[in-house]
């Protein structure tokens, strides 16, 4: 899925401005970011710093005020509403920190949202949320709710419905920063395992050094930049 | 299909405000299914008129008599092809509540002028051949377990007997059954020529006429002829189409529909309010999870269409469980009064009507909050 270049996500200065009322938040200036395929990469910097906007904006789920956003060659600021949609269907997972399951849906229910938008059959749907259920390691929860899962179950639940799309790209907003140490690092683990053995190209946003060093990079946001350093 | 089973368990999410919604359309339903069929009840005789027949009565007002030599003198007019009579009896069956019409005719014009009242053949050649023979409509036979061959004592109120006495007595030769599920099977027929030897005073005076015309593109013009027939008489008439001589007739009562319309504009009105504010309420509980359902790929059309279908589905529920209701108690029950209703039914234009307004319902009550769903912008909706 990567461009010519072997990138599978290029931002160019990027510039992302918030409106509240007459007053504007400037977040992102001119931001550049280059993420090879096959990269999992930690995104670091203090709270409010822009680090949820930036990765929306790789989603595919916001729009930059100015530069381009270009992931697996395609300019995806350009694409319309509707075509953004499908594109985010196919192409990017996303893991949230508080999870964002929906509660009236049993676990393999919730798994199975992202497959309705396709042509797959209920049996082959089935197949699929069989499948990463067991890769997330529950398939014996699979008639669980959300409210009767562990915080780790649910962000494993999470995970799978991220991942059963099958999509090269998986973004994860602090997907440990809502669970203890040992939750925390299963889900790490997890992580881990599908850039490793599945190829997935992953990006996570993180306050904790210790989930960071888990990747293969790590890039600070602050002031609206990006740099290899924390900024002191 | 596939997103029936969302659609549902957002349904399931608080059962309790689900079902008192659901229950609220459902009482809707049930007043307008009941309403349908008590105003079918008022509306029907205009619908079954007879359009080849004329009603005429005096011009003043339907209670002034008219004569009977009128009979011929209208059948000599062109167009016209049969004439009968008929008056009001206004007799009492054991209690006042007990209404019903009552009305002499001459047996063999009447059967011709209303084929849809049917009789077996032998009930109608029993009542040719009995003077004191009545028929009644099925409605009413079965309101009272009358039989044929049973004794139909009536106390009249306007039409004392030569003797003195107010009791008449009719044997019943004959029920009759209605042609079309309109037809009105309410009326008790019996014999001009019994009622008009015994009646004390009013000999060869009678109530009102149908006139049977051949053309009914005419009928106006018939009705024109026939009152300038009998113009500058001591009884000038009225003519008019049998179906607008009905809708007077139920006018009298008021309009029945406008009364109903209103009493319906309300009840809906206020039950848009409610499943309207419960799919608000609903949207407005769940703004991050239809972000999510944006974030993983659904179209803003596509979460507009969910809501929709929720607040459809949720109008559906109730909506046809109330039309079902008000159908099986109306066809199984029946008339509420016990009898004092003509004819009593759910007509199929009205089920099709109550369909239509579940959809409307639906699509009312789910336009504004799937309209802010489909808007919700997924960074911003996500951060609440
Ligand atoms: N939709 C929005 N409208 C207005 N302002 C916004 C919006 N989204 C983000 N912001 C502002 O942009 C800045 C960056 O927000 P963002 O959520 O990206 O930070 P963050 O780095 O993810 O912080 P945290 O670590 O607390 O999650 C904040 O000042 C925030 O208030
Ligand atoms: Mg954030």
């Amino acid at each position: 899925m990567s461009g010519s270049n072997g990138l599978l996500v290029d931002l160019k200065n990027v510039d992302k401005v918030f409106k509240r009322g007459a007053e504007e938040i400037h977040v992102l200036g001119g931001l550049d970011l280059e993420i090879p395929e096959g990269e999992f990469l930690a995104l670091m910097g203090p709270s409010g710093s822009g680090k949820s906007t930036l990765l929306n904006l790789i989603g595919g789920l916001d729009r930059p005020s100015a530069g381009s956003v270009t992931v697996g060659g395609q300019r995806i600021d350009k694409l319309s509403d509707r075509k953004l949609a499908s594109w985010r269907a196919r192409h990017v997972g996303l893991v949230f920190q508080f999870y964002n399951l929906l509660p009236v849906l049993n676990a393999s229910r919730n798994v199975e949202l992202p497959l309705l938008l396709t042509h797959l059959s209920a049996k082959k749907r089935r197949e699929h949320v069989d499948t990463v259920m067991s890769v997330v390691g529950l398939s014996h929860r699979m008639k669980h709710y959300p409210r009767q899962l562990s915080g780790g179950e649910q962000q494993r639940v999470g995970i799978a419905r991220a991942i059963v799309t099958d999509p090269t790209l998986l973004l994860c907003d602090e997907p440990t920063g809502d669970l203890d140490r040992k939750s925390g690092d299963e889900v790490l683990e997890l992580l881990q395992t599908l850039n490793r053995e599945q190829d997935k190209t992953i990006v996570m946003v993180t306050h904790d050094p210790h989930a960071a060093a888990r990747a293969s990079r790590t890039v600070y946001l602050d002031k609206g930049q990006l740099s290899l350093e924390p900024v002191e | 299909m596939k997103y029936l089973r969302l659609i549902l368990s957002n349904l399931k999410r608080k059962k309790l405000r689900t079902a008192l919604t659901a229950l609220s359309i459902t009482v809707a339903f049930l007043l307008f299914g009941f309403l349908a069929a008590v105003r079918i009840a008022f509306d029907q005789g205009v619908q079954v008129a007879g359009l080849d027949r004329l009603v005429v009565r005096h011009k003043v007002s339907i209670i002034q008599f008219l004569p009977e030599s009128y009979r011929d003198r209208m059948e000599r007019i062109e167009g016209v092809d049969l004439a009968v009579h008929a008056t009001w009896f206004g007799g009492i069956y054991q209690k006042p509540s007990n209404f019903f019409a009552q009305i002499p005719v001459e047996p063999g014009p009447f059967m011709e002028m209303f084929p849809e009242y049917i009789l077996e053949p032998q009930e109608r050649e029993a009542w040719l051949a009995t003077r004191t023979g009545a028929i009644v409509g099925r409605v009413t036979a079965d309101r009272f377990g009358w039989k044929v061959g049973d004794r139909i004592p009536l106390q009249a109120t306007i039409w004392t007997k030569k003797d003195g006495s107010n009791s008449w007595e009719f044997d019943l030769v004959g029920i009759y059954e209605g042609a079309e599920k309109g037809t009105d099977t309410s009326q008790f027929f019996f014999r001009h020529d019994y009622f008009d030897e015994a009646r004390q005073w009013g000999e060869g005076q009678v109530g009102w006429y149908y006139v049977r015309i051949k053309d009914p593109e005419r009928a106006a013009e018939i009705a024109e002829a026939i009152d300038v027939e009998f113009a500058n008489s001591p009884a000038e008439t009225k003519a008019e189409p049998e179906g607008a001589f009905i809708q007077g007739f139920a006018n009298q009562v008021g309009n029945i529909a406008k009364i109903f319309m209103a009493i319906l504009s309300a009840v809906f009105f206020t039950i848009l309010l409610v499943a309207g504010n419960t799919m608000a309420q609903t949207v407005r509980e769940r703004i991050n999870e239809l972000a999510v359902l944006k974030a993983v790929g659904f179209t803003d059309r596509g979460v507009l269409g969910l809501v929709l279908g929720e607040s459809c589905l949720l109008a559906a529920i109730g909506g046809f469980f109330g039309l079902a209701l008000s159908w099986l108690f109306i066809t199984i029950k029946g008339d509420p009064t016990g009898g004092a209703l003509p004819i009593y039914y759910f007509p199929a234009k009205d089920i099709l009507i109550g369909v239509l307004l579940v959809l409307f319902v639906g699509l009312a009550a789910g336009i504004l909050p799937s309209l802010q769903a489909q808007r919700l912008q997924i960074a911003d909706a996500l951060r609440r």
